[in-house]
């Protein structure tokens, strides 16, 4: 049992560095340009969102649409911190102060409209986003309102965008592979049941919505320090669909899904690019088209792991086997 | 001792009187029945004493250990970590999820280590979760799951879904365990074994039991008193010997044979 | 009072638009469960087909908002048929995905064939150009017009819904779809209908609003419809007189809030009513809370 906890430790910091070894090598020799840096950077930023909804609707089962909203929250935080303190310290407080925020926020909303279920869950977050981006459209004074902020002090870089992607993923997927995750996913399963279990199950929704909202807190803040402006418009209801769109082809409940997704996701669309006028059409069949042949997303509710290879390995076994 | 005690428990949807002014003692260590034709408010009092409906008026005390504790009106965790589990007439595995997650998820009011430890994985975490699998496998032999640890809750057989259930209510270490239909769907080999395990596990665990089934020959052979409920009230209480010779019992399940049911 | 007045006015006017698509989220949500995003692009079909009719082919508004209607009823046909009967048995979130991209794909097309850009309705002239005053309260007869027409429609939804047999299949699927097709009720065809009475009505709104407020493009659907929602969600989602008494509401307090105060503000209110609302009485004004079995 050790020996495995240490040898899948071991996996994956070795995928870590390999991952960030090769592009790091591929921005070296410029194969990843500057254009497809801010690829680069929207798709961590996506995994991040990801990964993170997930967490609150793939793991804890609870329909959120409200996303952007604390976006929105860890965006403008930081934003007004680092064009105060433009250093790098200022960065790191104005990401965490984002993330906090956010959070904070997060765990406020949580309380009173974590009773609803389902879809009224879901209008209710959507609701709150959009009063979120209502009122950041109104504080002229601090946030310059519609007209939004701009030359925010570009700090996130690739390697500062990789350490906070690959945080948030090991951090939530350790989390989920604990006994308090255990107890998020009891709620998605049968919440009735887990109440039943000893599971609070109003206190589990909380946290999953707070740790969601503190890691969408970091996404926006890397936004905002990645591509210097924010303005209210970025982050209202079309962006919580994306961030749900990514984690519902990824498969809800699949952390390797949401990056799978999100990953691919920002590989087409920038394909899509040379095609601009009809970029929205096509993905829009896309999506439509992946929803009626595979509903449970990409991965379903499974994860990439090293057992799927094994699994490929006997099947190629038993193949050879029979030949 | 008395371990539960429920005075004049009544709950009322709408206009509709579920259950109304029902009083029960059970006593350290019993193995109570609570019979009635179907409709007569038997899950709905399951319901009221763990939480999952507040009750219209009257008392429920637990006393776990000593500590006399009304429990009406709080949330069903809290009554859990008090000490009292159940399980489900319509069986509500976490169906998506391995026998092993089931029983762990169970146990997780005695986990210790924080939320920090299972971002990070910190020690605390690996030490108290080898101790949580251990124990999980432990309770799974018990039950004879052992060997199906990693499937998924629905895709076990029907009967050893309902042993799953059982696993799952024990492994919040109960006092009282509470028990909806066990041997519902089960043919009469099953019932007969499932009658010996939880004579078993009531030693095993020390446990005071309460269970509601329809099938007379297990209530008969195990209960050593039983409470009859009709229309939300309760219409007798006593021994096996008593409940079958009592004749308000009887009309009220005219048309089932009492009188074999037993033997 | 009397600005109260003109605003309230102005507030059933743009009311009636929230009713006329809340009933077609409501009426979709309490048969198949399912938060119909395209619904607020077939209301922008709408107008851009009133929109042709009216400057392409000369016609008057009667007619315009008849071929509208058909034209939008067809579109909601064809949606349900294609993008939604496949997944009638997956999960709700997966056909809730599928919405979102049919929505995408309705306003993208649009935008790839009118263009981006805003586009004006022509003026109106002759009865729909009138208005007169009562003291100093005016009254346009394209306010008149737009809410009788709801009125006309509302009065014939619920002829359709509470007196006619497939009004009495939607009833029943609604309740619950399997019994009903034990019973014999043919369920595709109810769903059909549905998303074709939900469809038309959002063409009706869609002309009635390129004439009220004369500028339309492809993502006006966008805020509206999401309003229209919370007006559906407000009154009890499934319920048809909960959409109505939310449309009203909805539309009445927005122009209030941005007659009293900030109108920047106005979308924030709606939102937070609805927030209160929801936590206050989940299940909406007019609806019943359930309770599951255990």
């Amino acid at each position: 049992m050790k020996k495995l906890v240490r040898s899948n430790l071991a996996i994956k910091l070795v995928s870590l560095i390999l991952t960030f070894a090769i592009i790091q090598l591929l921005i070296y020799f410029d194969i990843i340009n500057d254009y497809l840096q801010a690829t680069l950077a929207t798709i961590c930023i996506n995994i991040i969102l990801a990964v993170s909804l997930n967490l609150i609707t793939g793991f804890t089962g609870q329909f959120s649409l409200g996303h952007a909203g604390f976006m929105s929250i860890g965006a403008y935080a930081c934003a007004l911190i680092t064009l105060r303190i433009p250093t790098i310290p200022g960065f790191i407080l104005g990401v965490f102060a984002g993330a906090v925020a956010a959070a904070l926020i997060g765990g406020l909303v949580g309380l009173p409209t974590l009773r609803l279920r389902g879809d009224y869950l879901a209008i209710a977050t959507l609701g709150m986003s959009e009063i979120i981006r209502i009122v950041f459209l109104n504080l002229d004074n601090i946030t310059n309102g519609a007209a939004g902020l701009q030359d925010i002090p570009q700090f996130a870089n690739w390697k500062w965008l990789f350490i906070y992607t690959a945080g948030t993923v090991l951090i939530i997927s350790n989390y989920i592979r604990s006994s308090h995750g255990r107890a998020c996913i009891s709620i998605r399963e049968d919440e009735i049941a887990a109440e039943a279990m000893g599971i609070n199950s109003t206190k589990y929704k909380v946290i999953a919505f707070t740790i969601g909202a503190f890691f969408a807190g970091i996404a926006g803040a890397l936004y905002a320090t990645t591509f210097n402006f924010i303005d209210p418009k970025i982050f209202g209801f079309s962006k919580s669909i994306d961030v749900l769109v990514i984690v519902v082809l990824g498969g809800l409940g699949s952390i390797s899904g949401s990056i799978i997704a999100a990953v691919l996701l920002g590989v087409v669309t920038t394909y899509l690019q040379s095609f601009a006028n009809i970029q929205m059409i096509l993905y829009s069949v896309l999506l439509i088209i992946i929803m009626i042949f595979r509903p449970q997303g990409l991965m379903g509710s499974k994860e990439v792991s090293l057992s799927i290879f094994s699994k490929l390995g006997n099947s190629f076994k038993s193949k050879k086997g029979r030949v | 001792m008395s371990i539960l005690s429920v005075n004049k428990l009544t709950k009322s949807f709408g206009g509709l009187m579920a259950v109304s002014n029902v009083s029960m003692e059970i006593n350290k260590g019993e193995l109570v029945g609570l019979i009635g034709p179907n409709g007569a408010g038997k899950t709905t009092v399951f319901n009221l004493l763990t939480g999952i409906y507040e009750p219209s008026s009257g008392t429920i005390t637990l006393d776990p250990n000593g500590v006399n504790r009304d429990i009406q009106g709080l949330k069903p965790h809290t009554i859990c970590k008090i000490g009292l589990a159940r399980t489900f007439q319509n069986i509500r595995l976490f169906k998506d999820l391995s026998v092993i997650d089931n029983v762990r998820i169970a146990m997780h009011k005695n986990v210790k280590y924080g939320l920090v430890s299972s971002f990070f994985h910190l020690p605390s975490y690996s030490k108290e979760e080898a101790l949580l699998t251990k124990k999980s496998i432990e309770l799974l032999k018990i039950l004879k799951l052992d060997h199906k640890k990693d499937e998924l809750a629905k895709n076990l057989p029907y009967g050893e879904q309902r042993h799953l259930e059982i696993a799952r209510a024990l492994a919040t270490n109960p006092t009282l365990l509470l028990l909806d239909e066990p041997a519902a769907g089960m043919n009469p080999a099953e019932t007969s074994q499932l009658t010996e395990l939880i004579g078993w596990i009531r030693k095993e665990f020390d446990l005071t039991i309460l269970l509601i089934e329809h099938d007379m020959s297990l209530v008969m052979k195990i209960c050593e008193r039983i409470y009859v409920l009709d229309y939300g009230m309760v219409i007798a209480e006593g021994t096996p010997e008593e409940i079958k010779n009592n004749k308000r019992v009887i009309e009220a399940y005219l048309g089932e044979d009492m009188n074999n049911a037993g033997d | 009072m009397e600005q109260f007045f003109q605003q309230t006015i102005n507030g059933i006017s743009l009311g009636s638009i929230y009713a006329l698509i809340a009933l077609g989220y409501t009426m979709v949500y309490g048969i198949i469960k399912l938060i119909n995003f395209a619904h607020s692009d077939v209301y922008m079909l709408g107008a851009y087909f009133g929109y042709v009719c009216m400057t392409s082919f000369k016609l008057g508004f009667l007619p315009s908002l008849l071929i509208s209607m058909v034209l939008c009823t067809l579109i909601g046909v064809m949606i349900e048929k294609i993008a939604y009967k496949p997944l009638r048995n997956a999960t709700r979130i997966a056909v809730l995905i599928t919405a979102i991209g049919v929505s995408l794909f309705l306003e993208y097309v649009t935008m790839a064939i009118a263009g981006a850009n805003v586009r004006s309705y022509p003026p109106q002239t002759g009865i729909l150009d009138q208005s007169f005053n009562i003291g100093s309260i005016n009254i346009t007869m394209q306010q008149i017009i737009i809410v009788s027409i709801t009125i006309i429609l509302m009065v014939l939804l619920q002829f359709i819904v509470k007196k006619t047999r497939i009004g009495k299949a939607m009833r029943a699927v609604s309740l619950d779809s399997d019994a009903a097709e034990l019973m014999g009720i043919n369920v595709n065809t109810t769903i059909s209908f549905t998303f074709a009475i939900g469809s038309a009505l959002a063409g009706a709104a869609g002309i009635m609003v390129g004439i009220y407020y004369n500028s339309i493009n492809p993502l006006m659907g966008m805020l509206p419809g999401l309003k229209a929602f919370v007006a559906a969600v407000f009154g009890g989602i499934g319920i048809i007189p909960g959409a109505m008494i939310g449309g009203y509401f909805i539309g009445i307090v927005e122009v209030l809030v941005s007659g009293y105060s900030n109108s920047m503000y106005r979308d924030g209110v709606v939102f937070a009513i609805l927030i209160l609302v929801l936590i206050i009485k989940p299940a909406g004004l007019l609806g019943k809370n359930t309770r599951e079995k255990v």
